[in-house]
Formats: C-alpha cells, sequence, structure tokens
C-alpha cells in the first residue's frame, strides 16, 4: 500500500542473495490462510460466548457447541491458531531477509507448517471432545495411579489448555522453529539489528515458557506453588512470546515503510533490556490477594509498573521514528495499522501499570475490566499489526495490488474502531460489576446489571467480524487475480519488491 | 555484550528468564516443599460422603448404574472424574476458588482462602481461576442440597433467574432427576468444595456432622 514501489535491502546490495533465492513466498501464504481460517473460528467461538451471556444463545443445550468448551476455542485459536500462523509466515519473509540467509532447511519449514496446523487442530478437537470421551475405566485409573488429573480435554490452565497428548509435540514443534531461524541468525555477520534481538530471545523464551507452563503444574507440583507458576505461564506467553514478535517486526517494518531510520539505537536498546529483565518478573500479577506469598506479590506489582515506564520508551522511539512523516499515518494504511496498534499498546501499559496496584485490584480482580484489557493488547495491538503487515506483503505475495483500498480501509475502520468500543464497554462493565459485588448484593444484580454491557460487546464484536469480513473477500478478489475495481495513481500498490 | 547473539541468548534469553523462574516460581515451591500433597482417597472426608450418599439415596437407580453401592472408594472415584469433568467443561473460567481478604468476600462467601487448602492432588493446576461471571466456588459446598445442583445443571434458570450459564442436559438421561454418571461425578466434585472447613453448612439436614 506503500506509494510506489521501493527497493529492498536485499536487492540493492550486488554481493547477496536476491530475495527470491532467500525467501520461500509460498510457505508465508500457507501460513497466511491458516492464521485466517483460525482467527475466523475464533471470531464465531467468541461470538457464540458473548450470545449465550446476553441469552441469544440459540445454540444451547448441544455437548459439541458448549459454551464452555468453545470459550477455550477462542482464546487458544487466537494464540496458537492466529498469532503464532501469522507470526510463523512474516518470519519467513523478515528472517532472511535481514540475516541474508536462507532459513536453515525448505522441507523442515514445511515439516514445522503441517505439525504445527496439526497441533492446533487437534488442540481444538481436543478441548471439544475430550470432555465427553473422559469417563474411561483405563484413564481413571492412570489418574489413579499417577496421582495426575488425566484431562482427555482440555487442562486446568489458561492457553495451557492444549491437551496433555499433544504438548510433547508442541514443544518439539517449538524446538524445530527455533532452530530453523536460529541457523539463518547464527550465520549472519557483522552487528545484529534490533529485530534479530527480540526474535532470537523469542525463541528460546517461547520454549522454555511452554515448557514450564505445560509440565510443572501438571505433573511437579500442585495447589499454591502450581498457582505461581500459572501465573507466570499465562503472562510469559504474552510478554515472551507475542510481545517480542511483535515489537521485533514492528523494528523492521515501520523503518522499511517510512523510508527512515530507527529514531535512537539507545532507546531500542533500553526498550529491549528492560523488556528482558522486568517482564519475566511479574507473573503473579495475575494472582493477587491468593494464598500465594505477600512478598512475592509485592515484586510482581513494582516490576509490573517498572516495565511499564521501560515501554513508554519504546514507543517514544517509535513516535520519534515517525517524526514529521505524520501524514504516512494517514495516507500509508500499514503504517496506520501499526501506529493505531501503538497508540493501543500505550493504553494497555498505562492501565496496566494502574490496574496491577493492589487498590485497584480490589474493584476490577474477576471483573471484564480484565477482559476488556486482554482484547485490547491481543487484537488492539497485536492482531491489527498483523493485519498491517498483511495488507503490505499480500500485494507482494500474490504479485497484484488489492482489488479494493475501500475494503481495505473498511477493515481497518471496523477492526480497530469496534475494538476500542468493546475495550471501553468491558472496562466500564469491569468497575460496575466490582461495586456490585462488594457492596454484597445478591449475585443476580451483577448479571443483571451487566447485560446493557453484554449486549454492546456483542455487536462490537460483530463489527470486528465485519472487519475480517471485508478482508477477507477483498483477498479472495485479489487472489482469484480480479482486476481492481478502482485505480488511481496514488492507490497503485507496489508490484512484488 | 548488549547486542551480541551469545549475550542476547545466554543472558536475556536464558539467564533473565531463569532468574525470573527461580524468584517467582522456584521460592514457592521450596517455601511448600514440606506440606505433603494430598491424594484424592485422603481428601474424602465424612462431609462429602454423607453428600454422595444422600446422591445415593435421592437417585437410587442412576446411582446404582453409575457407582454401584457409596462407598469412600467410590467417592474417590466420582470426586476424580468430577474434577476432570469441571476442567474440561471450562467451568473454571467463569467460577473462581478463592476467597480474597478484600472487597466483603469473606461476607459473602466465608473464610479467606488460605495456601494449605489447595496442598491436594485435585489442584493439579491450581483452579484459583482469573473470572467471575458467576459466584466463586471455594465454598460452595453443603449450600445447595444435590437436587439443587441437578435442576441447576440441567436448565439454570429454572432455579436461578436471569442466570447466563449454560444448560448442561448432557449430564442426564433426559431428566433432571436421572443425573449420569458425569453428572453425578460433577455434583460430587462441586458438594467437595470448601468440606474440609468446620464452617461447611447443611443445606437439608441441620444435624452437625463431625468433620475428621
Amino acid at each position: 500500500m506503500t506509494s510506489g514501489s521501493q527497493a529492498t535491502p536485499a536487492a540493492t546490495v550486488p554481493d547477496h542473495p536476491a530475495h527470491e533465492d532467500l525467501v520461500d513466498e509460498k510457505i508465508i501464504l500457507c501460513y497466511y490462510v491458516a492464521a485466517l481460517t483460525f482467527l475466523t473460528v475464533s471470531m464465531l467461538a467468541g461470538l457464540l460466548v458473548a450470545l449465550q451471556l446476553v441469552h441469544w444463545n440459540v445454540l444451547r443445550g448441544i455437548e459439541l457447541l458448549s459454551p464452555g468448551r468453545w470459550r477455550m476455542i477462542h482464546t487458544n485459536a487466537i494464540a496458537y491458531g492466529f498469532l503464532a500462523n501469522a507470526f510463523l509466515g512474516t518470519l519467513h519473509w523478515v528472517v532472511p531477509r535481514l540475516t541474508f540467509h536462507k532459513v536453515l532447511s525448505k522441507p523442515l519449514s514445511w515439516f514445522i507448517f503441517v505439525t504445527w496446523q496439526v497441533i492446533v487442530g487437534l488442540t481444538a478437537l481436543g478441548i471439544i471432545l475430550g470432555p465427553t470421551f473422559q469417563d474411561q475405566p483405563w484413564l481413571l485409573e492412570l489418574a489413579k495411579q499417577w496421582r495426575l488429573p488425566m484431562n482427555l480435554g482440555a487442562q486446568g490452565l489458561e492457553w495451557g489448555e492444549t491437551p496433555f497428548w499433544i504438548d510433547p509435540v508442541a514443544l518439539l514443534g517449538l524446538l524445530l522453529v527455533a532452530v530453523n531461524f536460529m541457523v539463518p541468525i547464527g550465520k549472519s555477520k557483522g552487528p545484529m539489528y534490533v529485530t534479530l534481538w527480540y526474535f532470537m530471545a523469542a525463541f528460546v523464551w517461547t520454549f522454555l515458557t511452554y515448557a514450564m507452563g505445560n509440565l510443572l503444574p501438571e505433573y511437579v507440583v500442585a495447589g499454591t506453588s502450581a498457582g505461581a507458576i500459572g501465573g507466570l505461564f499465562i503472562h510469559d506467553l504474552v510478554g515472551l512470546f507475542v510481545t517480542p514478535l511483535g515489537w521485533g517486526l514492528m523494528y523492521y517494518f515501520v523503518p522499511i515503510l517510512l523510508k527512515r531510520p530507527i529514531w535512537s539505537h539507545g532507546l531500542s536498546l533500553v526498550g529491549f533490556w528492560g523488556l528482558a529483565f522486568f517482564y519475566p518478573l511479574q507473573g503473579i500479577h495475575h494472582f493477587l490477594y491468593t494464598p500465594i506469598p505477600m512478598f512475592l506479590q509485592y515484586g510482581a506489582v513494582i516490576s509490573t509498573i517498572a516495565v511499564e515506564l521501560v515501554v513508554a520508551t519504546v514507543v517514544i522511539n517509535f513516535f520519534g521514528t515517525l517524526g514529521k512523516k505524520g501524514s504516512e499515518f494517514f495516507t500509508n494504511l500499514p503504517i496506520r495499522y501499526f501506529y493505531t496498534g501503538m497508540v493501543f499498546y500505550f493504553i494497555t501499559c498505562f492501565q496496566c501499570a494502574l490496574q496491577v496496584t493492589l487498590t485497584f485490584q480490589k474493584l476490577i480482580h474477576f471483573t471484564d475490566w480484565v477482559v476488556g484489557h486482554a482484547h485490547l493488547v491481543m487484537f488492539g495491538v497485536f492482531s491489527l499489526w498483523l493485519f498491517g503487515i498483511m495488507t503490505y506483503l499480500f500485494p507482494r505475495l500474490l504479485g497484484r495490488p488489492w482489488y479494493s483500498r475501500t475494503l481495505c480501509e473498511y477493515h481497518y475502520w471496523l477492526s480497530s474502531v469496534s475494538l476500542f468500543v468493546m475495550f471501553l464497554d468491558l472496562t466500564l462493565a469491569g468497575v460496575f460489576q466490582g461495586w456490585y459485588w462488594a457492596s454484597l448484593q445478591p449475585w443476580d444484580a451483577s448479571t443483571d446489571g451487566s447485560q446493557p454491557f453484554w449486549i454492546t460487546r456483542v455487536f462490537a464484536g460483530l463489527g470486528m467480524f465485519a472487519g475480517l469480513l471485508c478482508f477477507l473477500a477483498n483477498l479472495w478478489m485479489t487472489w482469484r487475480g480480479a482486476e481492481a475495481a478502482e485505480r488511481s495513481s496514488g492507490r497503485v500498490a507496489a508490484a512484488t519488491a | 555484550m548488549f547486542e551480541s547473539k551469545s549475550g542476547i541468548f545466554f543472558i536475556a534469553g536464558i539467564g533473565f528468564f531463569l532468574l525470573a523462574f527461580l524468584g517467582n516460581g522456584v521460592v514457592p515451591m521450596l517455601m511448600y516443599k514440606d506440606r505433603p500433597e494430598k491424594t484424592v482417597e485422603e481428601v474424602v472426608n465424612k462431609r462429602l460422603l454423607s453428600q454422595f450418599t444422600d446422591l445415593a439415596e435421592r437417585y437410587p437407580e442412576p446411582f446404582k448404574a453409575a457407582f454401584g453401592e457409596a462407598s469412600p472408594e467410590k467417592c474417590a472415584e466420582a470426586l476424580r472424574l468430577g474434577r476432570q469433568i469441571y476442567v474440561g467443561e471450562g467451568c473454571w473460567h467463569c467460577h473462581s476458588q478463592f476467597v480474597r481478604p478484600v472487597s466483603n468476600e469473606s461476607r459473602r462467601y466465608g473464610p479467606v482462602a488460605k495456601s494449605e487448602e489447595y496442598d491436594n492432588e485435585l489442584q493439579r493446576p491450581v483452579l484459583f481461576g482469573t473470572r467471575r461471571v458467576g459466584p466463586d466456588l471455594s465454598r460452595e459446598g453443603g449450600r445447595h442440597g444435590n437436587d439443587w445442583h441437578a435442576v441447576h445443571f440441567f436448565k439454570p434458570t429454572t432455579v436461578s433467574n436471569n442466570s447466563p450459564m449454560p444448560e448442561y442436559p448432557w449430564f442426564f438421561d433426559g431428566a433432571p432427576d436421572r443425573p449420569n454418571r458425569r453428572g453425578l461425578a460433577l455434583i460430587t466434585y462441586v458438594q467437595w468444595l470448601g468440606s474440609w472447613l468446620d464452617e461447611y453448612p447443611y443445606y437439608e439436614e441441620l444435624v452437625e456432622v463431625k468433620g475428621d
């Protein structure tokens, strides 16, 4: 969507391999199709749960469509189906172009692609069918013998629901991902660019985080200690898997699209090392006022407030990079996605520094405030960034401009505005719920009083889904090679880079 | 160091992760390492057994088909299965299992949660929970009778006006007075929650059942 085609670093340096030799474009397309498929599934699952809460679920009472099970499909499909797939696809573009080396092996890449889809698909299948077939004598015997939960379906940890019989495969997959991308990074000469710091750390962290969360609380420790590990896991999955990959991509795409370097290298260093040090220390802030030792809770609160200061420097760095090119925000759609995400990121972090305090926790813990926060991070920041990247890359991967710039605009506006409405709505709902509970009214008061907010949420969600449908329709038409319905000088997207 | 591959791999990637894991994960493990983790058989208590027996008397035919006679062993089996169902159906996404010392929670639910309450096999992973669409359940046992739970799982709005909770007809053979094995197990699990406390209420029989 940038105006005019620009030369890419790989193409301008004669000594280095050409883009075609470095990047496997087909696998990127496959990853993106998988990502968008799981995003659609996830949104439909979210819709089902939202309708249940406002009593509009016409599919109630059907075992395989139980909102309790589909709630887990909603979150897992976003994390492992959409975000992971979209990240992996984009990594296949970014890593070879930054390092001038191909990924370790093309067959391995395809093996990882297939394996990952099997992992996500089986996770969904396990969550949906597991509880139906749970009651088997041999399972109960195993559970009794080993004193383990032995759930065929979901396990009892958020985002760690992945059934235990898939965990080893997922770990193997993550290890192969790390190897496949670390090899080109290892081969690269000279100073490493910021993006690669984030990626390298993310490959290590994601594997360690997944292993910790999916093995320890199930097999090693129970009770309060398992709670501390669980807090670390759900926090690190956002902070050490999604966040570093997301920021790494921003450090790559923003300078390329703006055609100017990152504003301050010093701030890049502060941002990376601050995140690396403080982010992992905060897991317990998800379980404040639990029986986890209080001094650990205080530590988590303090390091959370510290990391918010650090991320402020990252956001400042990117706005410094935008500098006087502010008009790009309006004309360049990927840039608009990126910077909208950054504004949401800043709101998220500012909100986080407040809500992590014990004062706020009294009121808003357990409420929809937290749900609003989660949507702002996962959709408002990282999904918008990935939409921006896809908007930029699809014309290059398919070799033709977008079928309709208008549909791209609809995708942006419906996604970002609906998300912001949902965020405000759920945040406010959280405050109401907190007061309903603290004032000791009957429980029904809180669920009845939430109805206006929950109804608003249904429509905000439908808005986000409509945005996705615009994107999918646009992609379908572009892929088929339909002639662009509208063309004007400023709207012609670049040919393949 | 700050921009080198080894610095990022070993210090940021592995080092800082391990530091946080030691500080936030290993410290509580070491603090609680001397407290034994109870097995399911050990957490079956007299209060729970009275509820389990009540299930056998109230639903004789379904109970006989599912568990035979009401014995402590069968009660442990039901508890184990009930917890698996509770996790698999995602109950814990809308119901927490800890009472906080703030926000009047001890008035609504009962005693504030203590760490030792969670030292058992059924808290792998611990089911603290992070969201309350419905109320906390860690003090739920005994607050409602088994018949209430059966009707409530079958169709929540029958006994709880405007409840947004989903219906679970697959825990029954067609009617709320015919709970199947999964239904009976889940009711047993819910009646267990909080049964270790002396404050365990007795919804139906106001006779005190001595704890163990």
